[in-house]
C-alpha cells in the first residue's frame, strides 16, 4: 500500500522538472519565448492539479448513489457488498 | 525573452540616395520590408510630385493588364498561380520599357481581334438570314403566275411596247426580309394601314433561335414577304421596314435563280465559318501566351507603382543631387538596410553609395514586435484590443499560455479536446496548401490554427483533471471510495439513495483528477461547484496579481520609480490583503477541515463558509457559530483580519493622494523647463504634461483609484465565469449523452447495431456543432474578455500605433484583396 503522500510528491516533482529544469534546454531563435511558455505551462498546470487534489484530500461530503450504481461498482470495481460491516454506517 | 517581452527599439533614419540609384535602392528595401517611410511631401499636391509621370505610366500599364485579365476571364482561360519563390523582382528601367511595349502590343492585338470578330459575326448573321429568306420563300413563288407578276424580274427585251403592257397589267412587286417575331404583328398592322389594305403579307417562322443581334441574346425571327403594287408603296414599305429594324434581302422569284443564290450563299457561309474559326484560334493563342506571363506582369507593375509612390515621399535636397527620405527602422534591422542600399547602388552602377543617418527624436516611434507563425496569432489578439505603446511590456508573451489555459478551464472535456486537436492538426499539417484559400471565415480559423491547437492540448489536460470524456469518467488509478453498507441496507427498496460518509468510505485521494465515482453520484454538482468556484477565484486572483506586477516593469522602463511606491505598492497590497487572504482561507479550509478529525470544531459540519467569513471581515461583523463549532478557522484570525482590513483601507487614500501630492511637490522646480521631464515618457498615454492644472491631476487620480478599488471586487467575481461555463459545458455534454446517445442502447442484437449507428450520427453532429463549435466560440470570447479587461486593465496602456513597413509582400497581398 503506497503511502498517502507519494502521489502528490511525484506529480509535484514532475511539474517542477518541467518548469525548472526543462527551460535550460530550450534552443533556437525563440529561446526566450519557449522558456517562458514552458514555465507558465508548468505553473498553471501544477496549480490546477493541486486545487483538484486538495479538494478531494479532505472531502466534506460523500457521493450519493442509487442501489443500481452500488451494485455496478461492486461488480466492476471489485467492491464487494458484504453481509455485515465492521464499521457502523 | 528578448523578442516578445517588449516591442523592439526603433530608430528614425534619414536616407540620402542618388536619383539614379533611388529606384533600385527602394526596390531592395521593398523586398526586405523593414522601413516605414514618412511622407515628407504631404503639403504637396499629388500632381506636383516629382515622379508623377512615372506613376501615370504605371497606371496605364495597370489598366492594360486589367484589360488583358478581363479578356482572359471572358474566355475562361486560367492563369497559373505563382508561388512566393517565383515572384519576379521589380523591373529595372530597361525591363520597364520592354514590359510597356509588350503590354501595348498585346492590348492592341486584342482590340483588333475583338472588332474583327464582331464584324465577322455580323456578316455571318446576315448570311444566315439571307439563306433562311431564300429557303423559306419556296412556297411563295411556286406558280408561274406570280413569276409573271414579278415586276423586279428583268425584262427580256427593252421593247417599249412590252414595258407599257407590263405596267398596264398591274404587276405585283414584293419585298422579302427578316424581322423579329415579336415585332411582326405590329409590323403587319402598320403595313396594312399604310397600304390601306392593299398588301399581301406572308410569313414563315425560322425554326430555332437566331444568333444574337443588338439585343445580345438569341431571339425568334420570322421571314416575311410582302406583295404590293406600285412604286410609291414600295418606298413606304421600305421605310417601315427600316423603322421596325427588319432586314430586307434581295430575293429572286424564279426557282433556278434562287437555287443558284442559295448555293452561292452556302459557299460564302462556309468560307466565313472557316475565317471565324481561324480568328478564334488566333485569339486563343494570343491569350494563352499572355496568360503565361500575365501573373508576372501584374506583380512587376504593382511593385513598380509602389516604388514610385514611395519615391514621391522623398524630398529632393537643395542642390538637387540627391533625394532625402525619412523612415522608421527597427534598430536590429539597421545593418540589413545598409546592405540593401549597397545592393541598390551596385545594381544601378551609381558612383556614390547611398547614405543612412540615424537621427534622434522625441516623437513616439511605431510599435513593432517580431513574431513567428506561432506567436503572431496571440499578438493579433492583443493588438485587436489596442496597439501597445512604444516599448511597453507585451502581454502577448504570457497570453500564449494563459489564453489556452483559461479556455481549457471552461472547456475541459477530453473527447471534445481531441476534436479540436484533430482540426488544428489538419490545418497545421496542410499549412502550405491551405494558405492560398481566400474565403474570409476560413482565413480566420486558419490564422488561429496554433491557438486552436494549444487550446485543444490544454483542454485535454483539464479534461483529464475534470475526468470528463464526453460526459463519462475514466478510472485509471482505482476509485478512492468504497461502499461500506451491508447487503440488506443496499437492497432495501425504501431508501432510493445511499450517501457515503467520507470517514468510512474514503480510503485514498484519487491522484490525478476528480474521482470517477463522482460521475455516478447524484450530488455530483454540489461537490463540483465548490471545487470549481474556488478554482476560479484562485486563478483569478493570481492572474490579477500578475497583471498588477507587470505595471512595475513598465514603471521601471519609463523611469517613473516614484510610481512604484505611490501606485504599485498600495494596489498590490489592497489586492493581496483582501483577495489574496481569501485565497489563503480557501487553501486553509481545504487542508484543515476533514471528516476524520477528532476535534469537533474541525468536522465538516462546522466548516465555515468562506464567503460569509469574507463579508464579516469587511463589515467587522460576527456570526454565531453552531454548537461545538468555532467562528474562526485558526487562532488570531480575528486580529489578523482587522489588521488586514485597516491596512487595505489605508491603501485607498494612499492611491488617491500619493501621486498628485508627489507631482505637486516636484512641480515648481520644473516650471522653467517644461519639456525636460516629458522626454523619457514620450509615449505615455495619459500625457501628463507639466502644464496640466493640479485639479486635473487630482480628478484623474480619483478616477483611477475608484476604478481600481471597484475592479478588485468586480473582476474577482468576473472570474467565476470559469466555473459557470465549465458547468454548462459538462451539463450539456451529459444531456446529449443521456437524451440522445442512450436511446440507441435500448435495442438489442442487430437492430441495436443499426440503431446505435444512426443515433451516433445525430449525437456526433450535435456534439461538434453545439459543444465544440458554439461552446468553443463562447469560451474563446469569455477568455478574450478576461484577458482584455480583467488582466490588461491593471497595467496596459495601448496607446501606440502599428509599424507598417514598406514591403512588397504587403503590397501584393493588399492588391490581391482588391
Amino acid at each position: 500500500m503506497v503511502d498517502a503522500y507519494v502521489p502528490p510528491v511525484v506529480i509535484t516533482v514532475i511539474w517542477a522538472f518541467i518548469g525548472i529544469i526543462c527551460p535550460f534546454f530550450a534552443r533556437g531563435p525563440n529561446r526566450g519565448v519557449t522558456q517562458c511558455c514552458i514555465m507558465l505551462t508548468a505553473v498553471t498546470c501544477w496549480l490546477f492539479w493541486l486545487c483538484c487534489y486538495l479538494t478531494q484530500m479532505n472531502p466534506l461530503i460523500g457521493p450519493k448513489l442509487s442501489m443500481n450504481e452500488i451494485m455496478i461498482m461492486a461488480r466492476e470495481w471489485g467492491n464487494e457488498i458484504k453481509d455485515t460491516m465492521d464499521v457502523e454506517a | 525573452m528578448g523578442d516578445m517581452f517588449r516591442s523592439e527599439k526603433m530608430a528614425l533614419v534619414q536616407l540620402y540616395v542618388q536619383p539614379e540609384a533611388a529606384y533600385a535602392s527602394i526596390a531592395e528595401l521593398g523586398e526586405m520590408g523593414c522601413v516605414q517611410f514618412r511622407d515628407l511631401n504631404d503639403q504637396v499636391n499629388a500632381f506636383q510630385r516629382r515622379y508623377v509621370s512615372e506613376v501615370r505610366r504605371c497606371d496605364e500599364m495597370e489598366r492594360r493588364v486589367r484589360y488583358i485579365e478581363g479578356q482572359l476571364r471572358k474566355d475562361d482561360i486560367k492563369m497559373p498561380h505563382l508561388s512566393a519563390e517565383q515572384e519576379p523582382a521589380a523591373p529595372n528601367p530597361r525591363e520597364i520599357i520592354d514590359l510597356e511595349a509588350q503590354l501595348e502590343k498585346t492590348e492592341n492585338e486584342l482590340h483588333e481581334m475583338s472588332s474583327n470578330s464582331a464584324s465577322l459575326n455580323a456578316n455571318f448573321r446576315h448570311m444566315q438570314e439571307l439563306k433562311s429568306v431564300l429557303e423559306n420563300t419556296e412556297g411563295f413563288f411556286s406558280s408561274q403566275e406570280i413569276m409573271n407578276l414579278d415586276s423586279n424580274r428583268p425584262m427580256e427585251s427593252d421593247d417599249p411596247a412590252a414595258l407599257q403592257s407590263a405596267a398596264q397589267r398591274g404587276q405585283l412587286s414584293f419585298v422579302a426580309g427578316v424581322i423579329k417575331l415579336e415585332r411582326f404583328f405590329s409590323f403587319e398592322r402598320m403595313l396594312w394601314r399604310i397600304s390601306r389594305g392593299n398588301i399581301f403579307l406572308r410569313r414563315n417562322d425560322i425554326s430555332g433561335l437566331c444568333e444574337d443581334d443588338e439585343a445580345g441574346h438569341p431571339v425568334l425571327k420570322t421571314v416575311f414577304v410582302a406583295f404590293f403594287q406600285g412604286e410609291q408603296l414600295k418606298q413606304r414599305i421600305k421605310k417601315v421596314c427600316v423603322g421596325y429594324h427588319a432586314e430586307v434581302y434581295p430575293c429572286p422569284s424564279s426557282a433556278a435563280e434562287r437555287a443558284d443564290m442559295i448555293k452561292d450563299v452556302n459557299m460564302r457561309i462556309e468560307d466565313l465559318k472557316m475565317v471565324i474559326n481561324q480568328s478564334a484560334d488566333h485569339r486563343n493563342r494570343v491569350l494563352s501566351t499572355a496568360a503565361k506571363h500575365l501573373a508576372r506582369w501584374t506583380i512587376m507593375v504593382k511593385k513598380m507603382k509602389a516604388i514610385y509612390h514611395t519615391l514621391n515621399y522623398f524630398n529632393p535636397d537643395v542642390t538637387g543631387k540627391c533625394l532625402i527620405g525619412e523612415g522608421w527602422v527597427p534598430v536590429r534591422d539597421l545593418p540589413t538596410v545598409q546592405q540593401a542600399l549597397a545592393r541598390g547602388a551596385k545594381i544601378s552602377e551609381s558612383s556614390i553609395p547611398a547614405f543612412m543617418n540615424v537621427i534622434s527624436t522625441n516623437e513616439q516611434p511605431p510599435t513593432f514586435t517580431r513574431t513567428n507563425k506561432f506567436t503572431s496569432g496571440f499578438q493579433n489578439l492583443i493588438d485587436s484590443y489596442g496597439m501597445a505603446s512604444y516599448r511597453e511590456v507585451n502581454p502577448a508573451l504570457y497570453t500564449c499560455i494563459t489564453f489556452p489555459f483559461l479556455f481549457a478551464v471552461m472547456f475541459g472535456d477530453m473527447g471534445h479536446a481531441l476534436v479540436l486537436i484533430a482540426f488544428a492538426a489538419f490545418l497545421i499539417i496542410k499549412e502550405r496548401q491551405l494558405a492560398s484559400i481566400k474565403e474570409e471565415i476560413f482565413t480566420i480559423f486558419f490564422g488561429g490554427r496554433y491557438i486552436i491547437l494549444l487550446m485543444g492540448l490544454f483542454s485535454l489536460y483539464t479534461g483529464l483533471i475534470y475526468n470528463d470524456v464526453f460526459s463519462k469518467s475514466i478510472n485509471i488509478f482505482g476509485s478512492g471510495w468504497q461502499n461500506q453498507y451491508n447487503t440488506s441496507t443496499v437492497i432495501d427498496h425504501s431508501t432510493p439513495y445511499l450517501t457515503m460518509r467520507p470517514k468510512i468510505s474514503n480510503f485514498k485521494t484519487y491522484p490525478v483528477g476528480v474521482d470517477p465515482i463522482w460521475q455516478l453520484a447524484d450530488n455530483k454538482i454540489i461537490f463540483l461547484n465548490t471545487f470549481k468556484m474556488k478554482l476560479s477565484i484562485i486563478f483569478g486572483v493570481f492572474h490579477m496579481i500578475f497583471g498588477v506586477c507587470m505595471s512595475v516593469v513598465n514603471f521601471i522602463h519609463y523611469k517613473k520609480y516614484a510610481s512604484i511606491i505611490l501606485e504599485f505598492v498600495p494596489q498590490v497590497l489592497f489586492l493581496l490583503l483582501l483577495f489574496g487572504y481569501m485565497v489563503f482561507m480557501m487553501f486553509f479550509k481545504w487542508a484543515t477541515y476533514n471528516d476524520n478529525s477528532t476535534d469537533q470544531s474541525l468536522s465538516p459540519g462546522c466548516a465555515p463558509s468562506i464567503l460569509i467569513l469574507f463579508i464579516n471581515m469587511m463589515l467587522f461583523g460576527h456570526q454565531e457559530p453552531l454548537d461545538g463549532c468555532k467562528e474562526y478557522m485558526f487562532e488570531g484570525q480575528d486580529m489578523i483580519q482587522t489588521v488586514f482590513v485597516i491596512v487595505a483601507v489605508i491603501c485607498i487614500p494612499w492611491m488617491l493622494l500619493g501621486k498628485p501630492l508627489y507631482i505637486k511637490a516636484t512641480r515648481p522646480k520644473q516650471l522653467p523647463a517644461p519639456n525636460h521631464a516629458a522626454a523619457p515618457s514620450g509615449g505615455h498615454g495619459h500625457g501628463h504634461g507639466d502644464n496640466e492644472p493640479m485639479s486635473e491631476v487630482y480628478i484623474q487620480q480619483a478616477i483611477h483609484t475608484i476604478e481600481y478599488v471597484l475592479s478588485t471586487i468586480s473582476h474577482t467575481a468576473s472570474y467565476l465565469r470559469l466555473w459557470a461555463l465549465s458547468l454548462a459545458h459538462a451539463q450539456l455534454s451529459e444531456v446529449l449523452w443521456n437524451m440522445v446517445f442512450s436511446n440507441g442502447f435500448g435495442f438489442s442484437d442487430y437492430t441495436g447495431c443499426i440503431a446505435v449507428f444512426i443515433v451516433f450520427g445525430a449525437w456526433s453532429v450535435l456534439t461538434v456543432g453545439i459543444l465544440v463549435l458554439i461552446e468553443g466560440l463562447s469560451a474563446f470570447l469569455h477568455t478574450l474578455r478576461l484577458h482584455w479587461v480583467e488582466f490588461m486593465s491593471k497595467f496596459y496602456e495601448g496607446a501606440g500605433y502599428a509599424f507598417a513597413p514598406f514591403s512588397f509582400k504587403q503590397v501584393l497581398e493588399d492588391g490581391g484583396e482588391n
